[in-house]
Protein backbone atom coordinates (compact mmCIF):
# COMPACT_ATOMS: atom_id res chain seq x y z
CA UNK A 1 0.00 0.00 0.00
CA UNK A 2 1.20 3.47 -0.78
CA UNK A 3 2.26 5.54 2.24
CA UNK A 4 0.05 8.54 2.85
CA UNK A 5 2.15 11.67 3.03
CA UNK A 6 1.31 14.47 5.43
CA UNK A 7 0.69 17.97 4.14
CA UNK A 8 3.08 20.69 5.28
CA UNK A 9 1.81 24.17 4.64
CA UNK A 10 4.20 27.08 4.91
CA UNK A 11 2.69 30.53 5.13
CA UNK A 12 5.54 32.43 3.53
CA UNK A 13 4.27 35.87 4.42
CA UNK A 14 4.44 34.96 8.13
CA UNK A 15 7.75 33.05 8.11
CA UNK A 16 10.66 35.11 9.45
CA UNK A 17 13.32 32.54 8.73
CA UNK A 18 14.30 32.01 12.37
CA UNK A 19 15.49 28.45 11.70
CA UNK A 20 13.73 26.95 14.74
CA UNK A 21 11.62 24.46 12.76
CA UNK A 22 14.57 23.41 10.61
CA UNK A 23 16.79 22.76 13.62
CA UNK A 24 14.31 20.93 15.83
CA UNK A 25 12.73 18.71 13.17
CA UNK A 26 13.94 15.26 14.24
CA UNK A 27 14.08 13.88 10.71
CA UNK A 28 15.43 16.94 8.87
CA UNK A 29 12.46 17.44 6.61
CA UNK A 30 12.87 21.21 6.34
CA UNK A 31 15.48 23.58 4.98
CA UNK A 32 15.98 27.30 4.60
CA UNK A 33 15.43 28.73 1.13
CA UNK A 34 16.70 32.23 1.39
CA UNK A 35 14.73 33.90 4.16
CA UNK A 36 11.85 31.44 4.32
CA UNK A 37 11.59 27.78 5.09
CA UNK A 38 10.93 25.09 2.51
CA UNK A 39 10.13 21.36 2.51
CA UNK A 40 13.17 19.34 1.46
CA UNK A 41 12.15 15.79 2.25
CA UNK A 42 8.45 15.25 2.88
CA UNK A 43 8.88 11.46 2.82
CA UNK A 44 10.85 11.66 6.07
CA UNK A 45 8.14 13.52 7.98
CA UNK A 46 6.93 11.55 10.99
CA UNK A 47 4.10 14.04 11.78
CA UNK A 48 5.51 14.77 15.20
CA UNK A 49 4.20 18.36 14.94
CA UNK A 50 7.34 19.80 16.56
CA UNK A 51 7.75 22.37 13.80
CA UNK A 52 4.17 23.60 14.09
CA UNK A 53 4.37 23.68 17.90
CA UNK A 54 7.64 25.62 18.06
CA UNK A 55 7.23 28.13 15.24
CA UNK A 56 6.90 31.55 16.94
CA UNK A 57 5.21 32.97 13.86
CA UNK A 58 2.21 30.72 13.09
CA UNK A 59 3.92 30.05 9.77
CA UNK A 60 3.91 26.25 9.48
CA UNK A 61 1.05 23.78 9.64
CA UNK A 62 1.24 20.02 9.41
CA UNK A 63 -1.83 17.95 8.71
CA UNK A 64 -1.86 14.20 8.82
CA UNK A 65 -3.94 13.66 5.69
CA UNK B 1 -3.84 17.32 13.72
CA UNK B 2 -2.90 20.87 12.99
CA UNK B 3 -4.08 23.28 15.69
CA UNK B 4 -6.41 26.06 14.52
CA UNK B 5 -4.86 29.18 16.09
CA UNK B 6 -6.83 31.41 13.71
CA UNK B 7 -9.89 30.85 15.83
CA UNK B 8 -8.32 33.09 18.52
CA UNK B 9 -6.31 35.56 16.43
CA UNK B 10 -7.82 38.92 15.52
CA UNK B 11 -8.27 38.92 11.74
CA UNK B 12 -5.53 40.68 9.81
CA UNK B 13 -3.16 40.99 12.79
CA UNK B 14 -0.48 38.57 11.59
CA UNK B 15 2.41 38.64 11.01
CA UNK B 16 3.11 39.91 14.52
CA UNK B 17 5.78 42.51 15.32
CA UNK B 18 8.17 40.23 17.18
CA UNK B 19 11.66 39.60 15.78
CA UNK B 20 12.68 36.33 14.10
CA UNK B 21 13.01 33.67 16.79
CA UNK B 22 11.57 35.80 19.62
CA UNK B 23 9.95 33.42 22.10
CA UNK B 24 6.97 35.68 22.79
CA UNK B 25 5.16 34.11 19.83
CA UNK B 26 5.73 30.63 21.29
CA UNK B 27 4.23 31.79 24.60
CA UNK B 28 1.25 33.35 22.84
CA UNK B 29 0.57 30.06 21.07
CA UNK B 30 0.72 28.27 24.42
CA UNK B 31 -1.81 30.71 25.86
CA UNK B 32 -4.12 30.18 22.89
CA UNK B 33 -3.97 26.39 23.30
CA UNK B 34 -4.71 26.80 27.01
CA UNK B 35 -7.72 29.03 26.24
CA UNK B 36 -8.95 26.38 23.83
CA UNK B 37 -8.45 23.52 26.31
CA UNK B 38 -10.50 25.39 28.90
CA UNK B 39 -12.97 26.54 26.26
CA UNK B 40 -12.74 30.12 27.54
CA UNK B 41 -15.38 32.38 26.06
CA UNK B 42 -14.07 35.52 24.36
CA UNK B 43 -16.64 37.75 26.02
CA UNK B 44 -15.78 36.32 29.42
CA UNK B 45 -11.99 36.50 29.19
CA UNK B 46 -9.84 39.59 29.64
CA UNK B 47 -6.14 39.71 28.81
CA UNK B 48 -4.39 42.70 30.33
CA UNK B 49 -0.82 43.87 29.73
CA UNK B 50 1.56 46.73 30.43
CA UNK B 51 4.19 47.98 27.98
CA UNK B 52 7.02 46.17 26.21
CA UNK B 53 7.41 43.64 23.41
CA UNK B 54 5.83 40.95 25.61
CA UNK B 55 3.00 43.31 26.48
CA UNK B 56 1.99 43.53 22.82
CA UNK B 57 0.51 40.04 23.13
CA UNK B 58 -3.13 40.95 23.93
CA UNK B 59 -3.41 42.98 20.72
CA UNK B 60 -3.35 39.76 18.71
CA UNK B 61 -5.94 37.79 20.62
CA UNK B 62 -9.63 38.01 19.90
CA UNK B 63 -11.18 38.47 23.35
CA UNK B 64 -11.53 41.37 25.82
CA UNK B 65 -8.10 42.99 25.95
CA UNK B 66 -6.47 45.94 27.68
CA UNK B 67 -3.04 47.31 26.77
CA UNK B 68 -2.33 49.64 29.68
CA UNK B 69 0.52 51.71 31.15
CA UNK B 70 4.03 50.41 31.81
CA UNK B 71 4.07 48.13 34.86
CA UNK B 72 0.38 48.69 35.59
CA UNK B 73 -1.23 45.54 34.20
CA UNK B 74 -1.89 44.20 37.71
CA UNK B 75 -3.62 47.43 38.78
CA UNK B 76 -5.94 47.54 35.74
CA UNK B 77 -6.57 43.80 35.94
CA UNK B 78 -7.48 44.09 39.62
CA UNK B 79 -10.10 46.68 38.65
CA UNK B 80 -11.53 44.38 35.97
CA UNK B 81 -11.66 41.40 38.31
CA UNK B 82 -13.28 43.33 41.17
CA UNK B 83 -15.90 44.79 38.85
CA UNK B 84 -16.55 41.43 37.16
CA UNK B 85 -15.40 38.59 39.41
CA UNK B 86 -16.95 36.03 37.04
CA UNK B 87 -14.46 36.92 34.29
CA UNK B 88 -11.28 35.02 33.57
CA UNK B 89 -8.56 37.62 33.93
CA UNK B 90 -5.15 36.94 32.48
CA UNK B 91 -2.20 39.33 32.76
CA UNK B 92 0.87 39.19 30.63
CA UNK B 93 4.08 41.11 30.14
CA UNK B 94 7.83 41.08 30.38
CA UNK B 95 10.39 40.93 33.17
CA UNK B 96 11.01 44.67 32.95
CA UNK B 97 7.35 45.60 33.00
CA UNK B 98 6.56 43.20 35.83
CA UNK B 99 9.57 43.40 38.13
CA UNK B 100 11.08 46.87 37.58
CA UNK B 101 8.51 49.62 37.05
CA UNK B 102 5.67 47.23 37.92
CA UNK B 103 7.38 45.38 40.76
CA UNK B 104 5.24 47.06 43.35
CA UNK B 105 1.95 46.15 41.65
CA UNK B 106 3.23 42.63 41.10
CA UNK B 107 4.03 41.86 44.74
CA UNK B 108 0.79 43.35 46.01
CA UNK B 109 -1.32 41.39 43.55
CA UNK B 110 0.50 38.29 44.88
CA UNK B 111 -0.13 39.35 48.47
CA UNK B 112 -3.85 39.89 47.88
CA UNK B 113 -4.25 36.52 46.23
CA UNK B 114 -6.78 37.83 43.73
CA UNK B 115 -7.99 35.17 41.28
CA UNK B 116 -6.04 36.04 38.13
CA UNK B 117 -3.25 34.41 36.10
CA UNK B 118 -0.09 36.33 35.36
CA UNK B 119 2.11 35.11 32.51
CA UNK B 120 5.50 36.75 32.79
CA UNK B 121 7.84 36.38 29.83
CA UNK B 122 11.33 36.63 31.24
CA UNK B 123 13.88 37.33 28.52
CA UNK B 124 16.27 38.94 31.08
CA UNK B 125 16.19 42.33 29.37
CA UNK B 126 14.17 45.36 28.28
CA UNK B 127 13.75 44.15 24.71
CA UNK B 128 11.54 46.87 23.30
CA UNK B 129 13.71 49.82 24.22
CA UNK B 130 16.99 48.38 22.98
CA UNK B 131 18.32 46.10 25.69
CA UNK B 132 18.70 47.94 28.98
CA UNK B 133 19.23 45.62 31.97
CA UNK B 134 16.23 44.60 34.05
CA UNK B 135 15.95 43.21 37.59
CA UNK B 136 16.05 39.77 35.93
CA UNK B 137 19.34 40.29 34.04
CA UNK B 138 21.80 37.79 35.52
CA UNK B 139 24.84 39.17 37.32
CA UNK B 140 27.75 39.69 34.95
CA UNK B 141 25.61 39.67 31.81
CA UNK B 142 25.66 42.46 29.28
CA UNK B 143 22.98 44.97 28.48
CA UNK B 144 23.15 48.31 26.67
CA UNK B 145 23.34 49.94 30.11
CA UNK B 146 25.81 47.39 31.55
CA UNK B 147 28.37 47.04 28.75
CA UNK B 148 31.01 45.85 31.24
CA UNK B 149 28.73 43.31 32.88
CA UNK B 150 25.79 43.73 35.22
CA UNK B 151 26.92 44.22 38.84
CA UNK B 152 23.41 43.65 40.27
CA UNK B 153 22.16 40.37 41.71
CA UNK B 154 18.95 39.41 39.90
CA UNK B 155 15.47 38.41 41.03
CA UNK B 156 14.29 34.85 40.85
CA UNK B 157 10.80 35.84 39.67
CA UNK B 158 9.08 32.61 40.70
CA UNK B 159 10.58 32.79 44.20
CA UNK B 160 9.63 36.45 44.44
CA UNK B 161 6.03 35.51 43.64
CA UNK B 162 6.01 32.75 46.27
CA UNK B 163 7.54 35.06 48.86
CA UNK B 164 5.00 37.78 48.11
CA UNK B 165 2.05 35.43 48.61
CA UNK B 166 0.99 34.08 45.20
CA UNK B 167 -0.76 30.75 45.69
CA UNK B 168 0.16 29.06 42.40
CA UNK B 169 3.62 29.49 40.92
CA UNK B 170 4.99 27.64 37.91
CA UNK B 171 7.90 28.00 35.52
CA UNK B 172 8.39 26.88 31.96
CA UNK B 173 10.56 27.86 29.01
CA UNK B 174 10.09 28.85 25.38
CA UNK B 175 11.99 25.71 24.41
CA UNK B 176 9.53 23.45 26.27
CA UNK B 177 6.67 24.68 24.10
CA UNK B 178 4.50 21.67 24.78
CA UNK B 179 4.45 22.37 28.52
CA UNK B 180 3.45 26.05 28.31
CA UNK B 181 -0.26 25.48 27.71
CA UNK B 182 -0.43 22.83 30.43
CA UNK B 183 1.05 25.18 33.03
CA UNK B 184 -1.29 27.98 31.96
CA UNK B 185 -4.32 25.67 32.14
CA UNK B 186 -3.44 24.71 35.72
CA UNK B 187 -2.79 28.34 36.61
CA UNK B 188 -6.16 29.51 35.26
CA UNK B 189 -7.97 26.67 37.04
CA UNK B 190 -6.36 27.62 40.35
CA UNK B 191 -8.55 29.90 42.47
CA UNK B 192 -6.13 32.63 43.55
CA UNK B 193 -3.23 34.62 42.15
CA UNK B 194 -1.24 32.39 39.79
CA UNK B 195 2.12 33.24 38.29
CA UNK B 196 3.58 31.43 35.30
CA UNK B 197 7.13 32.54 34.56
CA UNK B 198 8.29 31.55 31.09
CA UNK B 199 12.03 31.77 30.50
CA UNK B 200 12.15 33.35 27.09
CA UNK B 201 14.67 34.54 24.53
CA UNK B 202 15.37 37.95 23.06
CA UNK B 203 17.89 37.25 20.32
CA UNK B 204 17.92 40.87 19.19
CA UNK B 205 18.94 42.79 22.29
CA UNK B 206 20.14 40.14 24.72
CA UNK B 207 21.40 37.23 22.65
CA UNK B 208 23.71 39.24 20.46
CA UNK B 209 25.32 41.08 23.36
CA UNK B 210 25.82 37.95 25.37
CA UNK B 211 27.61 36.02 22.65
CA UNK B 212 24.82 33.74 21.56
CA UNK B 213 25.51 32.99 17.94
CA UNK B 214 21.90 32.18 17.09
CA UNK B 215 18.36 31.71 18.28
CA UNK B 216 19.07 27.98 18.26
CA UNK B 217 21.87 28.43 20.79
CA UNK B 218 19.49 30.36 23.02
CA UNK B 219 16.87 27.62 22.71
CA UNK B 220 19.43 24.94 23.49
CA UNK B 221 20.51 26.82 26.58
CA UNK B 222 16.90 26.84 27.83
CA UNK B 223 16.80 23.11 27.17
CA UNK B 224 20.00 22.54 29.14
CA UNK B 225 19.27 24.64 32.23
CA UNK B 226 15.71 23.45 32.82
CA UNK B 227 15.17 20.67 35.34
CA UNK B 228 11.64 19.45 36.12
CA UNK B 229 10.87 19.68 39.87
CA UNK B 230 10.37 15.93 40.13
CA UNK B 231 13.76 15.18 38.58
CA UNK B 232 15.41 17.76 40.85
CA UNK B 233 14.31 15.85 43.95
CA UNK B 234 16.76 13.11 43.03
CA UNK B 235 19.65 15.48 42.27
CA UNK B 236 22.40 16.76 44.56
CA UNK B 237 23.01 20.46 45.21
CA UNK B 238 26.11 20.13 43.07
CA UNK B 239 24.19 18.68 40.14
CA UNK B 240 21.66 21.49 40.45
CA UNK B 241 24.30 24.21 40.13
CA UNK B 242 23.28 26.59 37.35
CA UNK B 243 19.99 24.77 36.72
CA UNK B 244 16.50 26.24 36.89
CA UNK B 245 13.50 24.32 38.23
CA UNK B 246 10.50 23.98 35.91
CA UNK B 247 6.94 22.79 36.39
CA UNK B 248 4.56 23.65 39.21
CA UNK B 249 6.80 25.04 41.96
CA UNK B 250 4.21 26.02 44.54
CA UNK B 251 0.51 25.58 45.21
CA UNK B 252 -1.58 26.63 48.23
CA UNK B 253 -5.31 26.08 48.13
CA UNK B 254 -6.02 27.28 51.67
CA UNK B 255 -5.39 31.02 51.47
CA UNK B 256 -8.57 33.13 51.06
CA UNK B 257 -9.14 34.60 47.61
CA UNK B 258 -9.52 38.37 47.38
CA UNK B 259 -12.75 38.85 45.40
CA UNK B 260 -14.53 36.37 47.71
CA UNK B 261 -13.23 38.24 50.76
CA UNK B 262 -14.21 41.55 49.22
CA UNK B 263 -17.76 40.29 48.62
CA UNK B 264 -17.96 39.59 52.36
CA UNK B 265 -16.86 43.15 53.10
CA UNK B 266 -19.69 44.42 50.89
CA UNK B 267 -22.17 42.20 52.76
CA UNK B 268 -20.93 43.46 56.13
CA UNK B 269 -21.16 47.05 54.98
CA UNK B 270 -24.75 46.52 53.75
CA UNK B 271 -25.76 44.77 56.98
CA UNK B 272 -24.43 47.61 59.10
CA UNK B 273 -26.67 50.18 57.43
C1 LIG C 1 6.50 55.08 32.11
C2 LIG C 1 7.36 54.47 31.08
N1 LIG C 1 8.68 54.33 31.30
C3 LIG C 1 9.47 53.76 30.37
C4 LIG C 1 8.95 53.31 29.20
C5 LIG C 1 9.87 52.71 28.16
N2 LIG C 1 9.73 51.27 28.06
C6 LIG C 1 8.95 50.71 27.14
S1 LIG C 1 9.00 49.04 27.14
C7 LIG C 1 10.16 49.04 28.40
C8 LIG C 1 10.75 47.78 28.94
C9 LIG C 1 10.08 46.53 28.51
O1 LIG C 1 10.78 45.40 28.97
P1 LIG C 1 10.05 44.06 29.28
O2 LIG C 1 8.84 44.30 30.10
O3 LIG C 1 11.04 43.10 29.84
O4 LIG C 1 9.50 43.58 27.86
P2 LIG C 1 10.28 43.01 26.58
O5 LIG C 1 10.32 44.17 25.64
O6 LIG C 1 11.62 42.56 27.02
O7 LIG C 1 9.41 41.91 26.10
C10 LIG C 1 10.46 50.35 28.79
C11 LIG C 1 11.43 50.69 29.83
C12 LIG C 1 7.56 53.47 29.00
N3 LIG C 1 6.97 53.00 27.87
N4 LIG C 1 6.79 54.03 29.94
S1 LIG D 1 6.01 17.25 11.71
FE1 LIG D 1 7.92 16.64 12.74
S2 LIG D 1 8.97 15.41 11.24
FE2 LIG D 1 7.38 16.52 10.11
S3 LIG D 1 8.43 18.38 9.41
FE3 LIG D 1 7.49 18.88 11.34
S4 LIG D 1 9.11 18.54 12.86
FE4 LIG D 1 9.72 17.50 10.98
S1 LIG E 1 9.93 28.31 12.83
FE1 LIG E 1 8.35 29.44 11.69
S2 LIG E 1 9.19 31.48 11.33
FE2 LIG E 1 10.90 30.14 11.94
S3 LIG E 1 11.74 29.42 9.99
FE3 LIG E 1 10.26 27.89 10.65
S4 LIG E 1 8.30 28.48 9.68
FE4 LIG E 1 9.69 30.23 9.53
S1 LIG F 1 13.47 43.08 20.73
FE1 LIG F 1 13.67 41.12 21.77
S2 LIG F 1 11.79 40.90 22.99
FE2 LIG F 1 11.43 42.49 21.44
S3 LIG F 1 10.49 41.40 19.70
FE3 LIG F 1 12.70 41.52 19.32
S4 LIG F 1 13.50 39.59 20.15
FE4 LIG F 1 11.45 39.86 21.01
MG1 LIG G 1 12.08 41.62 28.87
Amino acid sequence: MEKKLPKIEIIEKYCKGCHICVEFCPTKVLEMRGFVVGVKNLEACIKCMQCELRCPDFAIKVSAE
Amino acid sequence: MSFDYDKYIRPGKLPHIWCPGCGHGIVMKGLIRAMDTLNLKKENTAIVSGIGCASRLPGYIDCCTLHTAHGRAAAFATGVKLAKPEMNVILCGGDGDGTAIGGNHFIHACRRNIDMTYIIMNNYIYGMTGGQFSPATPTGHKASTTPYGNPDPCFDIAKLAIGAGATFVARGTAFHANQIDKLIVEAIQHKGFSVVEILDDCPTTYGRRNKYKSVIEMMNRLKEVAVPVKAAEKMTAEQLQGKVLTGVLYKDETKPEYTAEYAKVIERAKASK
